[in-house]
């Protein structure tokens, strides 16, 4: 039976991307079915009830909520090209900085850009130079060494968003002499294949951020 | 069999992320030692061993150091698969099971912090209607998840089993200080029978500190992150 992948998705919402990238990375076909979240469609609400939140997989009519479990269970499922590490050890450590970059990395990034909360990029900067130095550990173009894996697919945020959000509100947060190694890896990400066919229009999206910044 | 000298973990007795490794280990005969931090003067091993967080658990196994309970479950189950094996075989199990690990970390438990940090009883009562909103959607996912068996992992003790069963001891402390009860075997009797069944577990019982304890700990709690000035 052929396998029927669908994907309840929103254009622009980071999350939805990291999904594309691993769909796209491991050459799986899939319908893109956008949603309306104000307006949430009956599939939304009865695939998943818990969050009524993209991105959705419905695998063979089964659905997956939450990027992150998502991301693993395409792991799990399709064995070529696998995004997580086979070592035990570094298995658990690209888990850790996926959930290190959820947890503490984005909500700080937010507050750099006085989206939650007062404007402040206090912690932010001390978030970003954990994830810089990974990078000056590893000594590779990636988290995941030669080519992308699970953190580097997790940090698509930061990797694209935070440019576009940059340009919108005029505050610099990732520098290139703040964080030279991370502001590269930006770079050779988005210049990934299944990063690129992923993306969303890079003009829509400052458009966007200008119209929240008021500019 | 890891030998007992290359895994230690670091922990504090009143910490339910710690609870939760140590039940898992118990789980999995692991033997490992166990390290006992003071969170108000964290040792350069703690400091070394977990630069981003600072803080409790983290499994040291040989020279390598596991942060975050959750990560350090997944890798025990990578390590040792065949013994007593915490996450489901089939991928769609998996994901649910990571599911409401996320749910149970991200949405449910950091309630009772916020019950200890909110003083105005309106307050305590929008989190009470959020904590029972959260175990009745527990109710559906644990009677879907057990196909009628004791545990979310059915027959044996899972992953699921020991996220939130680590969390019993600390959500029954706070609710007891907040007229609650979590696990009412009126209003969710599957979650209630469970909670019961699953605090006499021996693996968990030796990983579960006592009131005493646990009062030091609200203590500690109160003074490092203060309820809000309301």
């Amino acid at each position: 039976m052929a396998d029927e992948v669908k994907l309840l998705s929103l254009l622009g919402s980071p999350n939805v991307c990291r999904v594309e990238i691993a769909l796209k990375l491991k050459g799986i076909n899939y319908e893109s079915i956008p949603q309306d979240l104000v307006n949430k469609s009956a599939d939304l609400l009865k695939y998943n009830p818990v969050h009524k939140k993209v991105p959705v997989l419905l695998h063979n009519g089964k659905p997956i909520s939450e990027s992150l479990v998502i991301i693993e269970y395409i792991d799990d499922v399709w064995k070529g090209v696998p995004v997580l590490p086979q070592d035990p050890y570094e298995k658990a450590q690209a888990r850790f900085w996926a959930k290190f970059i959820d947890d503490k990395c984005t909500p700080a990034i937010l507050k750099a850009f006085g989206m939650e909360g007062e404007q402040d990029a206090t912690e932010a900067n001390g978030q970003l130079q954990y994830l810089e130095n990974e990078l000056n550990v590893k000594g590779k173009k990636f988290f995941g060494g030669d080519s992308i894996n699970l953190v580097d697919i997790s940090a698509s945020f930061l990797a694209f968003w935070v440019g576009a959000i940059e340009e919108a509100s005029g505050i610099q947060l990732v520098t290139k002499d703040k964080f030279p190694k991370l502001t590269k890896w930006c770079d050779d990400f988005v210049n990934c294949q299944a990063v690129k066919d992923s993306l969303p229009p890079r003009e829509a999206l400052v458009a966007f951020f200008k119209g929240r910044f008021g500019n | 069999m890891a030998k007992e000298s290359e895994i230690k973990l670091l922990g504090t007795i009143a910490s339910s992320y710690v609870n939760r490794v140590q039940f898992a280990l118990n789980l999995k005969s692991i033997n490992y030692e166990y390290i006992e931090e003071d969170l108000a003067n964290k040792s350069k091993l703690l400091f070394t061993s977990n630069p981003v967080y600072k803080r409790v658990p983290v499994l040291i196994h040989g020279d390598k150091s596991i942060c975050e309970s959750q990560v350090i479950l997944e890798y025990l189950d990578d390590i040792q698969p065949d013994s007593h094996p915490l996450l489901p075989p089939a991928p769609l199990d998996r994901a649910n099971c990571r599911f409401w690990a996320s749910y149970i970390d991200t949405k449910f438990f950091p309630l009772y912090d916020e019950m200890r940090r909110t003083r105005r009883q309106a307050g305590k009562e929008a989190i009470k209607e959020q904590m029972i909103e959260a175990t009745r959607l527990l109710e559906e996912a644990l009677i879907k998840s057990s196909n009628g068996k004791a545990y979310f992992g059915g027959d044996e003790i899972g992953f699921l089993d020991v996220m939130l069963g680590s969390c019993i001891r600390w959500m029954k402390f706070i609710d007891d200080l907040n007229d609650f009860d979590t696990f009412d075997e009126v209003r969710v009797p599957e979650l209630g029978k469970w909670a019961k069944n699953i605090s006499s577990h021996e693996a968990l019982k030796s990983a579960t500190p006592d009131k005493e304890t646990l009062d030091v700990f609200f203590a500690g709690a109160n003074a490092h992150r203060p309820p809000y000035d309301d």
